[in-house]
């Protein structure tokens, strides 16, 4: 199940998505997001739609590598629906029992709440996916650099986003592999009350830690080798620059923001 | 001088209780010298705690002496106006390839080093480009090192060292963690590097096989250099080395034993073609 | 008492464009009491086959029956036979956790259901079995060298007295005086505590000398599987997989060739030297 998580993982494609420049990507996925609780109405789900299955389409990942990721937020997908679907409160019942009803609303309510959640985890991966992490930790760090001047320090977060990305598979693959290896001794990961499932990932994350600290100072004296000393004098094999495509790319996200806005007055 | 020199280096790692008073003092490197000739390719072989990694890292200067001086490229290490031109000169490959590789895409952590020595945008694609065609890795440039394979990363790790143009390379058992295809893969690219290029190479390692083609080989134990020479003189001195935890490639504890047992077909046989043709030969004058 | 494996095949993300077939088809015997090498390169399955024998893995297809018993009926018992057949991971210090030395140990044990005093003994008994003096049993066993803390880590798996002990790589990153210790220490367990033994390498120099029997894993199948005399003497098939046989392998086969020895079967240097010697008209033995 663990291995379902896609977020922070790179699909290596060539697509007009991969190509533009990673702070529209992050605006755009930021807009997207406004979007996904702006809409109202089918017509505007609609337009959301049909926005997500280009984005997709031109992005050139398989589908079904961001369906996975959906896998392991399916228990919240499932609750959050049913919530809904039970608590709405409404005028067109259709079904009662006892002090449990169903009505109208809370089946539409239930349905657009499951496609925002969908949306908002299949759109937000098309960004990861579709960006290096390092392009989108560089997009980060430019698009905030203003907040340099109020001593935010912006090249440190963005180099520690961009190293926590990089080892995110890795430890996960880590994490596998020591649960395996202490279920080899009888440990288990799965059975029992709270506190004592609680009790039982002792031997899981006392592993995890000391690994993931010396991946830490084995990395650190790795970057000082090669000459790391912070964000000062540094250039960039690829500095952010405009294209065309991305001014293009800002203008199509004004008017779907507008038309997800208009379409919510009909 | 050679391009790295040590005279008299000593490290001590000093372990202190907490009101800061000296609790243990460990002495890694016990008085070092030597003197690496441009050029050349170096072997340090040593048992785990020897202070081979110890040495490794002066070299690069993430440890300072704690006494007696170390050059590279003729600027002393402990100087710390130089340490940037050190770090430069002498690369550093480790032994984790995981734990090295800062890029999330080949390419990009290949150019880590030279952004961070300032080269304008359009060189380090120059220098990236070049630095992965002589590894070989060239055509990985656009995939996540988490695919790659151990040696590969390890390549992608080199690469991402001779992006930042050093005239030496120090890689601390490089090969530790990889399997046999992987590490002839790894030794391959390095001694390439070494011969092409003439990048002076310090290649450390327990394992005695990677060393027969070395041009030198120091013998590390204790902090010190115990044995130095070429590897078939190393090589003949069989019990010494045992005594110092190593041991000997099979074909060279064969022709020893053989010489044991009285059949002269010379000590220190590092290949197999060698011991093959001696006792050929012997064969051949036998009565 | 032995394991069986019939067809067992293992695919990773089926039915998916990532679909990787790791196993196919092994069908093996491990007897009660055998010494095993397992060789193959990284990819060839080894590990995949390994975690199926103590059910960490569960086959896409075929049966495995561990002392005659189908462990994939539902009612079977899988994490009694997890600590029936002990396996060791790769690097398997890197599990350590507990405050102790001997905790970390008694941790297997305690799993198993035994009480405090019952795994202290066995705690014991396996860290005496792996050699480690005693003073260090209740020191942190994130103090230890690499090789102590590996002993230990072995012993974890030891104190829970399995039948059949599976070691994945026991030996990487270890120097060669580490590697021969370790190595050393395997095969007196075997012979002291008559345990199953599981050997899984890279290495075929490693293995040769100490192993009754070798199976050569490549791309998911068996390739190979016999004493390594029988399994060398493929040594220019073993070469187009890029599996060397020992360099002494060769050296005999040249020599053979050459018209000096007779028999090219030796495996290690031991053999090699002795069967050199009676063709050069020598007495073996030094």
């Amino acid at each position: 199940m663990i291995r379902d998580i896609t977020i922070g993982q790179y699909y290596p494609a060539d697509s007009v998505i991969h190509r533009l420049d990673p702070r529209v990507k992050l605006m755009g996925a930021l807009l997207y997001m406004v979007s996904l609780f702006l809409f109202q109405g089918l017509a505007g789900l609609l337009l959301i739609t049909v926005f997500l299955a280009a984005c997709i389409g031109l992005s050139k990942v398989p589908l079904s590598y961001m369906v996975r990721g959906l896998r392991a937020i399916v228990a919240l997908l499932v609750f959050t629906s049913v919530f809904h679907l039970f608590l709405t409160p409404g005028e067109h019942v259709l079904f009662r029992f006892g002090i449990v009803s169903i009505t109208m609303e809370g089946v539409a309510n239930a349905v657009f709440m499951l496609f925002r959640l969908i949306y908002l985890i299949v759109g937000t991966s098309i960004m990861t996916l579709a960006t290096t992490p390092n392009a989108l930790t560089d997009g980060l760090e430019k698009a905030l650099r203003p907040l340099e001047k109020i001593r935010v320090p912006v090249h440190a977060i963005a180099m520690m986003m961009s190293i926590a990305l990089r080892f995110i598979p890795i430890l996960i693959e880590e994490v596998d592999l020591i649960m395996k290896a202490q279920m080899a001794r009888g440990a288990d990961f799965e059975n029992g009350s709270l506190i004592k499932r609680v009790k039982n990932m002792i031997p899981l994350l006392v592993p995890l830690f000391v690994s993931a600290f010396r991946r830490a100072d084995d990395l650190a004296m790795a970057m000082e080798a090669r000459c790391y000393v912070g964000g000062a004098g540094r250039t960039k094999m690829k500095p952010l620059r405009y294209a065309k495509r991305d001014y293009v790319a800002y203008l199509i996200l004004a008017a779907y923001l507008a038309g997800v806005i208009a379409l919510r007055a009909v | 001088m050679g391009i790295v020199k040590a005279s008299r280096l000593v490290h001590e790692y000093i372990r202190r209780d907490e009101e800061g008073n000296v609790e243990s003092i460990q002495t890694a490197l016990d008085g070092l010298d030597f003197d690496v000739k441009a050029g050349d390719f170096i072997a340090v072989l040593g048992h785990n705690g020897s202070g081979k990694s110890t040495l490794a890292k002066h070299i690069n200067a993430l440890l300072l002496p704690s006494g007696g001086t170390l050059w590279v490229d003729g600027k002393d290490t402990s100087d710390s106006g130089n340490v940037s031109a050190v770090r430069r000169q002498a690369g550093m490959v480790f032994q984790n390839p995981d734990n090295q590789i800062i890029g999330s895409v080949v390419e990009e952590d290949v150019g880590f080093g030279p952004e961070n020595l300032g080269i304008p945008s359009e060189e380090i694609w120059i220098r990236v480009e070049e630095s992965l065609k002589s590894v070989g890795m060239l055509r990985y440039r656009s995939h996540s090192p988490n695919r790659l394979s151990g040696g590969q990363k390890q390549r992608v790790a080199i690469a991402g060292i001779l992006s930042m143009e050093p005239k030496c390379i120090v890689l601390d058992e490089p090969t530790a963690m990889l399997d046999p295809s992987g590490r002839q893969e790894v030794l391959e690219a390095v001694h390439a590097l070494n011969r092409q290029k003439g990048i002076t190479v310090l290649w450390i390692t327990h394992y005695m096989e990677e060393v027969v083609h070395a041009d030198v080989v120091y013998v590390m134990d204790q902090g010190r250099i115990v044995m130095q020479g070429k590897p078939r003189e190393i090589f003949s001195r069989v019990e010494e080395l045992r005594e110092h935890r190593l041991d000997v490639p099979q074909i060279t504890l064969l022709a020893h034993e053989l010489n044991q047992a009285g059949l002269a077909v010379g000590e220190g046989t590092l290949t197999r073609e060698e011991l093959k043709d001696a006792l050929v030969r012997l064969y051949g004058s036998r009565a | 008492m032995s394991i069986i494996l019939d067809k067992v095949d293992y695919v990773y993300s089926a039915d998916s464009a990532y679909e990787i077939r790791a196993l196919n088809k092994i069908s093996l015997t491990i007897e009660d009491g055998a010494f095993i090498g397992i060789i193959g390169h990284t990819g060839s399955g080894k590990s995949t086959l390994i975690q199926h024998l103590n059910g960490l893995l569960k086959a896409t297809s075929g049966g495995i029956y561990f002392n005659g018993r189908d462990i994939y009926e539902p009612d079977y018992d899988l994490s009694r036979l997890r600590m029936q057949v002990g396996l060791v991971f790769q690097y398997p210090e890197h599990q350590l956790f507990a405050t102790t030395v001997f905790d970390d140990v008694c941790f297997g044990p305690m799993n198993q259901g035994l009480d405090k005093n019952e795994a202290g003994l066995r705690a014991f008994e396996a860290l005496k079995n792996v050699g480690m003096a005693e003073e260090v049993y209740y020191q942190s066993p994130f103090h230890l060298s690499g090789g102590q803390k590996r002993r230990v880590a072995i012993a974890g798996v030891l104190a829970m007295k399995p039948e059949v002990l599976i070691l994945d790589e026991p030996t990487a990153g270890l120097d060669p005086k580490g590697r021969d210790e370790i190595l050393d220490l395997i095969a007196d367990m075997h012979q002291k505590l008559g345990i199953t033994v599981i050997l899984v390498s890279h290495s075929m120099e490693d293995v040769a000398k100490y192993v009754q029997r070798i199976i050569v894993m490549n791309d998911g199948s068996v390739l190979y599987d016999g004493t390594p005399k029988e399994v060398f003497s493929h040594y220019r098939e073993l070469e187009a997989v890029s599996l060397a046989a020992p360099q002494v392998t060769y050296l005999m086969h040249e020599l053979r060739a050459a018209g000096i020895v007779a028999d090219d079967g030796a495996t290690t240097v031991e053999e090699a030297k002795e069967s050199i010697l009676k063709a050069f008209g020598r007495k073996g033995s030094v």
